[in-house]
């Protein structure tokens, strides 16, 4: 891809860093907050939900500054990870909790509606047959989940590869750190003439996010025919 | 042995029900929204009683004073559900073997004995999506037998089915009380089935228990007919097929002599049960002639119970077993009738129902 300049290829491998690792930190949190939400009855049940919807109504950059207070090296959570020899501020695993948060409410919400789908019978009837809680979330839920799992996880890539408001805030714009694809894109706009440049990112960003999902759309199909036994 | 004492409310529900049953199958039986399958659902673990104690063969699964409450998948109990819940994403096969995964005694059912008792042989490949009825009735129950559990717990595992699909399961059913040998503790609210699968009977009504016992007692006993339905109540006798008659008529021995029933009813040699609708039964004081009844039966009245105005339950011994006429009022004045009195009881051939014979 010689059309592309360092500094761009710099900024698309940089992005799916930072969305893959988003994306895959999201999971299992995501896993766990889905199934709270859509299983138990527990109070404080409305005050998660909200929360996990927050970052999807806050303008992105509120977003960021509270991730800014909270974990700049002198903040709460901050100070602690330094401890541990953890930095994230302005580097790009700052960027990749940014696009992580961001994208957590599309990933509950995939996976949510997913377990709301699946009969809690099933497991009732597992449960009779021997199964702990785990084994039947295991070999009964998970599997007729999957689908969701994969849609979400999806959604929520496509949404950490275009977080901009929330990780310009909170981590800068540095190239080769922290410049993403959408943040190259703005930098390349602020220099006059530089629409041609920005094209180029353009077309990529479009590209990726169009085989996103018609590889999660063609996934998503196949495993549900899979589950309801039409291989 | 299964020892039930459960005391548990609900927002619709004051639940207080007590009895000790012995082996075979324990009809819980008694209309909807009695309480049938809460019991069902504690006995399962998959309720959680206010007060109780549950023990089968000896094993404390329940008692609540005691504190002890243990998880539905360590009580070894297998539950075939109304609906069957068999697992969308799994062949029939690992559907019938789901349980094993967990078993973890060395012991197991026979996978090709059970396979071929309730005809699954040609279905292991499918999903569930492509089953009838029927057949997912089928799978359910030997995904639960093939569980390995100490007992088995049926809720109206026939109820979803149409009359051509039950008479397909009874029989598997059937072979299974008398099998297999688990004490089963069965769900209905259709008489027919209760009388053609019980041992004992418990009969449940608003969350109490209004009658406890062997099933022929229930079934035969006066106060408790107008609590089966008034159309339902009947009793059953055992009988054993004698011969297959020439007009196509099947020849029964039972307590009271032969009864001849107007359709094949097995082999000869077999056992089967009877039931007798109450409202079937005539009574004649003499032996009745010039009838075309073809079933007068020697019996003694045994005890006479008013059931409202028009009418009257009396339950009539034949040899060890009993028999329920509802007659109404007038007759029973008439023919004045008492208690320990002879008569005869006519049953036409063509009045039992071939669902009401197995």
């Amino acid at each position: 891809m010689s059309w592309l300049s360092p500094s761009d290829w710099q900024a698309v491998v940089l992005s799916l860093k930072v969305a893959g690792w988003a994306t895959l930190l999201s999971l299992p949190p995501g896993l766990f907050v889905a199934y709270a939400l859509a299983r138990w009855r527990f109070p404080g049940r409305s005050l998660v939900n909200g929360l996990v919807h927050l970052p999807l109504i806050l303008p992105p950059v509120v977003t960021g500054y509270l991730l800014l207070i909270g974990f700049a090296p002198n903040g709460v959570i901050g100070a602690a990870l330094a401890k541990i020899g953890v930095t994230v501020a302005f580097s790009w695993r700052g960027a990749a909790l940014a696009a992580g948060i961001m994208a957590f409410p599309l990933m509950v919400r995939a996976i949510r509606l997913a377990i709301e789908a699946v009969d809690p019978k099933l497991e009732q009837a597992a449960s009779t047959l021997g199964a702990s809680r785990i084994a039947s979330f295991a070999t009964i839920t998970l599997p007729l989940i999957l689908p969701g799992i994969l849609a979400g996880s999806i959604t929520a890539f496509a949404k950490a590869m275009g977080e901009f408001g929330a990780t310009i805030t909170f981590v800068s714009n540095i190239p080769g750190q922290t410049q993403t694809l959408p943040l190259a894109i703005y930098s390349q706009l602020q220099v006059p003439g530089g629409e041609a440049d920005a094209a180029r990112l353009v077309v990529i960003s479009v590209t990726l996010a169009l085989g996103a999902l018609l590889v999660s759309e063609w996934l998503a199909r196949r495993i549900a025919a899979r589950i309801a036994g039409h291989n | 042995m299964l020892e039930i004492s459960l005391s548990h409310r609900l927002p619709a529900l004051d639940l207080d029900v007590n009895f000790t049953a012995p082996e075979g199958v324990t009809a819980l039986f008694g209309p909807s929204g009695a309480g049938k399958t809460t019991v069902v659902n504690a006995v399962a673990g998959l309720l959680r009683p206010d007060r109780g104690r549950i023990v089968v063969n000896g094993e404390v699964l329940l008692d609540t004073e005691a504190g002890i409450c243990l998880r539905p998948h360590k009580r070894r109990i297998g539950y075939v559900f109304q609906d069957a819940r068999l697992f969308p994403h799994l062949s029939v096969k690992s559907n019938l073997l789901y349980g094993q995964r967990f078993n973890k005694t060395k012991t197991a059912p026979e996978f090709d004995r059970i396979i071929d008792m309730l005809g699954l042989g040609a279905l292991l490949e499918r999903r569930p999506a492509a089953l009838s009825g029927g057949e997912k009735s089928r799978v359910a129950l030997g995904r639960a037998i093939l569980s390995n559990p100490r007992m088995l717990l049926m809720d109206e595992p026939l109820a979803a089915l149409d009359a051509a699909r039950k008479a397909e399961i009874l029989p598997y059913i059937e072979r299974l009380r008398d099998e297999v040998k688990l004490p089963i503790l069965y769900v209905s609210h259709a008489p027919a089935e209760v009388a053609r699968l019980a041992t004992s009977i418990a009969l449940i009504e608003t969350g109490r228990l209004r009658g406890f016992g062997p099933a022929r007692e229930i079934l035969s006993d006066p106060t408790l007919a107008p609590a089966l339905g008034q159309r339902e109540a009947g009793a059953v006798i055992s009988g054993r097929v004698m011969e297959q008659e020439a007009d196509g008529l099947a020849r029964i021995e039972t307590a009271g002599g032969p009864v001849l029933l107007p359709y094949p009813a097995g082999q000869p040699g077999q056992s089967l049960r009877l039931r007798i609708h109450a409202g079937d039964v005539t009574l004649a004081v003499g032996h009745p002639e010039g009838l075309s009844a073809l079933n007068i039966l020697p019996v003694t009245v045994a005890e006479l119970r008013p059931a409202g105005p028009p009418s009257v339950y009396v339950r009539l011994k034949m040899g060890d077993e009993h028999l329920l006429a509802r007659l109404t009022t007038r007759s029973v004045e008439a023919l004045r009738l008492t208690e320990g009195m002879a008569c005869h009881a006519i049953i036409k051939a063509m009045s039992v129902a071939s669902e009401d014979v197995g």
